[in-house]
């Protein structure tokens, strides 16, 4: 067990506490999330198959589809998306669903944006709490 | 770095114009701040992607819009949406998603806009024109306008471009500022034969390659020996923006941002350069099936949506022939295009072989496909990106003229001449 301190962006500020399924490959929601359950379902990424409900998600960036904000607030209303995500630039897709999210049903996610150095010592099964102005206590 | 506003944009933000603007001013507001804008910028058009109908969330925001009178401020082009209207009770779409889709259709018909229904916008007369500020929509049409065109959009999701339709205004970020628009990835083609660049099959699987190698970077390829037609371009964008994070990419020789190679990068050294050999587009060709049989169930074509020209070489391709009784044969466009692919005497010839059509939509955006159809065939990169992980079906990937001859043989035929060499 050891605990370690990060400090990112909060590109949307809050608080979390969970545990991280980590990738270090980008991921498109559409096609790639079930919002219905939480599953990621991309079968050419390597968390296919793993489910992020309840989970920080900590993976680079999104790509592909413009309509990955439009699932990823389909699993906010339906209580299946991550409580947060760690990304290692602002994403401008989950920063749009957690503004909506705020805006039609008061439930913002934390979102951090780390540095790649740090972004890379992140592990999944990691517990990370988000806690204020994008500081991270991760337990390991 | 903080965001100047206009006095109008303080205005709208206020709710001067209306609570429709003054809901979409403060998400533009919000993420042009989360995006470190220093200011908005006025746009010429828009293309609206949130069209496309997922769940509850995505209708109660359209609708929430909706209701509060909102109104497009610039001409502005519809996505596909989640519906063909005119032909969804031939498939397995069940009715409670119709009502949801079409509720959705309606409340974006609703503000004012043109209701094109498609994901190739810049194939309609609505095409944006060179170094116009927009805001886009739709992964393959955002790498099509920036690429190809030559217009500015950034990378924009789902209900972020409505916003900017509604206020005519988005962050000066990104890809609207000439700066950004560099390349950094230098892609050298290596002997790769003329014969296989005059192809269909060819971009697809270069696209898919430049989106998984590059993701987010800007991508300047060199090298064609051939001069590509938009439909070949649309096929290269869609496999890369499907693949990767990719907004645009230069062409040397054939995009507008790249008569020359020091124009691409803008008088910057590559950061990387990748030799792309044969050997490369093989392994990129292979990863794009997604199936380990020959068996077929149905050929789908049309992702992006297809345009006249295309329907033009299909009816070529199949005039004569009949496809297979065991196998079904799927073309997506627009009612618009379709209409003309009638007119021009195309749509005879192609639904004399057995072929059908689907507007508006496509399989990945409406559950039309019936459970006992498993095994897919495509020329499109996009559908056989997605379909594994949104459909849970097997694809495989070819040239046109294999998916025809696969579909009167009745199992997955692919010619593999071109890629040998």
């Amino acid at each position: 067990m050891g605990k370690l301190e990060l400090s990112g962006k909060p590109v949307i500020p809050g608080h979390a506490n969970g545990f991280a399924l980590v990738s270090r490959e980008a991921l498109s929601f559409w096609g790639g999330y079930d919002w219905k359950s939480g599953e990621i379902t991309d079968r050419r990424h390597p968390l296919s198959g793993e489910n992020a409900k309840g989970k920080v998600l900590v993976v680079p960036f999104t790509r592909g589809s413009s309509t990955t904000t439009a699932v990823l607030l389909e699993a906010i209303r339906a209580g299946t998306a991550p409580i947060a995500i760690i990304t290692t630039a602002t994403d401008f897709f989950f920063a749009l669903a957690s503004v909506v999210a705020g805006e039609l049903y008061e439930k913002s996610f934390p979102l951090i944006a780390l540095s790649e150095s740090d972004f890379s010592l992140l592990k999944t099964g990691d517990q990370i709490e988000i806690v204020d102005n994008g500081k991270l206590i991760i337990s390991n | 770095m903080t965001l100047y506003l206009t006095a109008k944009d303080q205005e709208m933000l206020k709710g001067a114009h209306g609570p429709a603007v003054k809901m979409a001013m403060s998400i533009l507001v919000r993420m042009a701040e989360v995006s470190g804008a220093n200011e908005l910028l006025d746009i010429t058009g828009s293309h609206i992607d949130s069209t496309v109908y997922i769940g509850d969330a995505g209708l109660e925001f359209a609708e929430r819009l909706a209701s509060l009178g909102a109104k497009v401020a610039v001409p502005t082009t519809l996505n596909v949406s989640g519906l063909d209207e005119h032909h969804w009770k031939e498939w397995a779409v069940p009715s409670l998603w119709a009502q949801q889709a079409h509720r959705q259709m309606v409340a974006y018909q609703s503000m004012g806009t043109i209701p094109t229904w498609t994901c190739a916008p810049y194939q309609t007369e609505m095409r944006p024109a060179f170094g116009q500020q927009i805001a886009w929509g739709e992964s393959n049409a955002i790498v099509f306008a920036n690429s190809v065109i030559g217009a500015r959009t950034e990378r924009y999701p789902d209900m972020f471009d409505v916003c900017c339709a509604i206020t005519g205004r988005a962050p000066a970020i990104g890809l609207h500022l000439t700066k950004n628009r560099a390349g950094k990835i230098l892609l050298k083609l290596m002997h790769i034969p003329q014969a296989l660049q005059l192809g269909d099959d060819f971009y697809p699987v270069l696209g898919h390659y430049l989106g998984k190698i590059t993701q987010d970077r800007i991508a300047v390829i060199e090298g064609m020996s051939v001069l590509p037609n938009d439909d070949q371009l649309k096929a290269l964008g869609a496999a890369a923006a499907s693949s990767g994070a990719v907004a645009l990419f230069h062409m040397v020789g054939v995009t507008p941002e790249a008569p020359t190679l020091d124009a691409a990068f803008q008088g910057n050294t590559p950061e990387e350069t990748i030799m792309v050999t044969m050997d490369i587009l093989r392994q990129s060709r292979k990863e794009l099936t997604h199936a380990d049989d020959s068996r077929l169930d149905m050929v789908v074509l049309g992702s992006p949506h297809f345009s006249l020209a295309e329907f033009k070489t299909l009816a070529a391709l199949v005039a004569g022939k009949k496809k297979n009784p065991n196998v079904k044969f799927l073309v997506t466009s627009s009612r618009a295009m379709t209409q003309l692919a009638g007119h021009a005497g195309f749509l005879d010839t192609i639904q004399a072989f057995g072929a059908q059509l689907t507007v508006d939509t496509c399989i990945l955006t409406t559950p039309m496909l019936p459970k006992e159809i498993q095994f897919l065939m495509t020329n499109s990169a996009k559908f056989a990106y997605y379909a594994p992980g949104l459909l849970d079906k097997k694809i495989a990937f070819s040239s046109l003229s294999d998916c025809v001859h696969s579909a009167v043989k009745g199992e997955i035929i692919r010619d593999e001449t071109l890629w040998e060499s």
